[in-house]
């Protein structure tokens, strides 16, 4: 064996940092953080628009800044980080196989292994969109890193298919830099993306947004000439005779993240088939005992904010686990995503718990007027209000202990929506 | 009298505000909160907006260096600022808050780095 750490963290992104510094601050100190890339911030490097912190430091940062603001508590702490180091397997019994160009491969003996590697953008070939295959197509992400951090110029006259965030945020960009924005084609009849993305990026430069649209065909052989636009009928079928072509040179793809699990499933980590994540305890434990998983590898979340609050608390937990891997647990409960709502997370809960637990979920489609309810059995825990929940917009909501009090008798935890 | 609409950014709900203009009096409708009200007549009266981007970089360790301006400037000042950006060049080494360009245009807000880059 080549090292030994107590923490070994995949991932330098704001996950990443998050759970090192808490990890750190909770008195276990033996931490790295393995990182592909040559800088820590992940994502949040090419990120340079505004909005970042808002939840955490009560103001309006940019990506990069926010990155700062952790990485500046991972280097007051000095904890170990390796950049430049791809990780290429984790087993079941927590040795870390890495690979960098100093040390050639080799292994970490972990004691925990926290899962911080983020998602990857669904790419074009799992779209399924007819025609050529000429230059000029990209997804959002990697315009977004070579106008950002390579300083390139990506193209003139421009389409986005999807209306994620990121795709909303470049459309902004690349108007400021004084490219031709012509529509923002979106099969769903509503946004993925962020209420106010829609306004400050879309509206504010008459940006037009193409509900129940998709993209039918792509021209052009050397480079994209033009797509073809179709409107789409309630079944998400392109309706014949609605064609239109738009012309440009350049196609963005933002329609949808990720999570990239691929070590988990080699260590023999169980996905949830809905969030393409791990299946979790609350506290963000796998089904690999000391292995725990936090932030958009867990389930893709729509700000930072909420990574590092969930990484924190992970991070906590992981240094829990070094001090005390016995600890008795109670019973297992398994919480249960129904009527309206599409997942929460954690997906089990151990009823010996002593901090609030914090259920975060999604809704399957934009409701106005309900009711959010957590039950237990005939019992309803919390009910709550809601004049609209989006999918595009996380829910959160707070489970106490003494809510789960008489739980003896019960298996599951269901988390619904009321009409 | 003129009206405007806009799509309130308040919360998810996106209320469609509607307000009316008619000489110093301005009312709104469509809110269903007092925070839409107050967003609807700062984007009438004087719509603000922090810009942000990148500056060329000579010598760095990256060819550029994100960037914005430290308060909100006008929102119809946003593509004149970006030319100025667009037209300046920094040398390495930048540390983030240095302040790249002073009073932009006069609208007195600074171009600040975001980002710490190394020279090379």
């Amino acid at each position: 064996m080549d090292k030994e750490f107590d923490i070994v963290i995949i991932g330098g992104g704001p996950a990443g940092l998050a759970a090192a510094v808490s990890a750190y601050d909770e008195g276990e100190k033996n931490i790295v953080i393995i990182e592909r890339s040559e800088q820590l911030g992940g994502i949040l490097n090419q990120c340079i628009h505004n909005g970042f912190g808002l939840h955490t430091f009560k103001e309006e940062l940019t990506g990069p800044e926010y990155a700062a603001r952790f990485e500046d508590e991972v280097k007051k702490r000095n904890i170990e980080c390796l950049l430049n180091t791809m990780v290429l397997d984790i087993s079941s019994d927590k040795i870390v196989t890495a690979i960098n160009k100093d040390d050639g491969m080799f292994s970490i003996k972990a004691k925990t292994v926290v899962l911080c590697m983020g998602c990857r953008e669904r790419p074009r070939g799992a779209l399924n969109i007819p025609g050529a295959r000429p230059a000029g197509v990209y997804s959002a992400g990697t315009a977004q890193k070579l106008i950002n951090i390579s300083g390139m110029k990506i193209g003139k006259e421009i389409v986005i298919l999807g209306s994620g965030d990121i795709g909303l945020i470049m459309a902004r960009r690349l108007t400021l830099e004084g490219a031709k924005v012509k529509a923002v084609v979106e099969l769903m009849p509503y946004s993925g993306g962020l209420k106010r993305n829609i306004v400050q990026c879309l509206d504010d430069y008459s940006i037009p947004l193409l509900l129940s649209h998709t993209i039918t065909k792509i021209n052009g052989k050397h480079r994209i000439k033009s797509v073809i636009v179709s409107e789409v009928d309630e079944n998400r079928r392109p309706i014949k005779g609605t064609e239109t072509e738009y012309k440009c040179d350049t196609l963005l793809l933002s329609v949808g993240l990720l999570p990239e699990n691929e070590l988990s499933k080699k260590a023999g980590v169980n996905i949830n088939n809905v969030t393409g994540g791990p299946v979790v305890t609350q506290d963000f434990e796998t089904n690999i005992e000391g292995v725990f998983a936090c932030g958009n590898v867990l389930h893709v979340h729509d700000l930072v904010d909420f990574v590092s609050e969930e990484a924190s608390d992970a991070g906590k937990n992981a240094a829990l686990y070094v001090k005390n891997s016995d600890k008795k647990k109670g019973k297992t409960v398994i919480v249960k995503a129904e009527n309206g709502v599409r997942y929460v997370v954690p997906n089990t809960i151990d009823t010996n718990f002593e901090e609030d637990i914090k259920l975060r979920f999604r809704v399957d489609n934009i409701y106005k007027n309900v009711y959010i309810k957590v039950t237990m059995g005939d019992k309803e825990l919390i009910k709550r209000k809601k004049m609209i929940v989006a999918p595009g917009e996380m829910e959160t909501l707070v489970l106490k202990k003494e809510m789960l009090s008489d739980s003896d008798n019960i298996d599951n935890i269901i988390v619904s929506l009321e009409r | 009298m003129e009206t405007h609409k806009f799509i309130c950014i308040g919360c998810p709900m996106g209320c469609d505000l509607t307000v009316t203009v008619d000489g110093d009096n301005i009312s709104v409708t469509g809110n269903t909160c007092k925070r839409g009200e107050d967003y609807a007549k700062k984007e009438v009266t004087r719509p603000m907006r922090v810009l942000t981007s990148s500056v060329k970089v000579d010598g760095g360790e990256y060819p550029v260096v994100s960037v914005r301006t430290n308060c909100d400037i006008d929102k119809d000042k946003l593509f004149e600022c970006m030319k100025v950006i667009k037209d300046t060049t920094v040398k390495a080494p930048i540390k983030i808050g240095d302040v790249l360009i002073k009073n932009i245009l006069n609208t007195s807000a600074d171009i600040i780095a975001t980002k710490d880059v190394d020279k090379a």
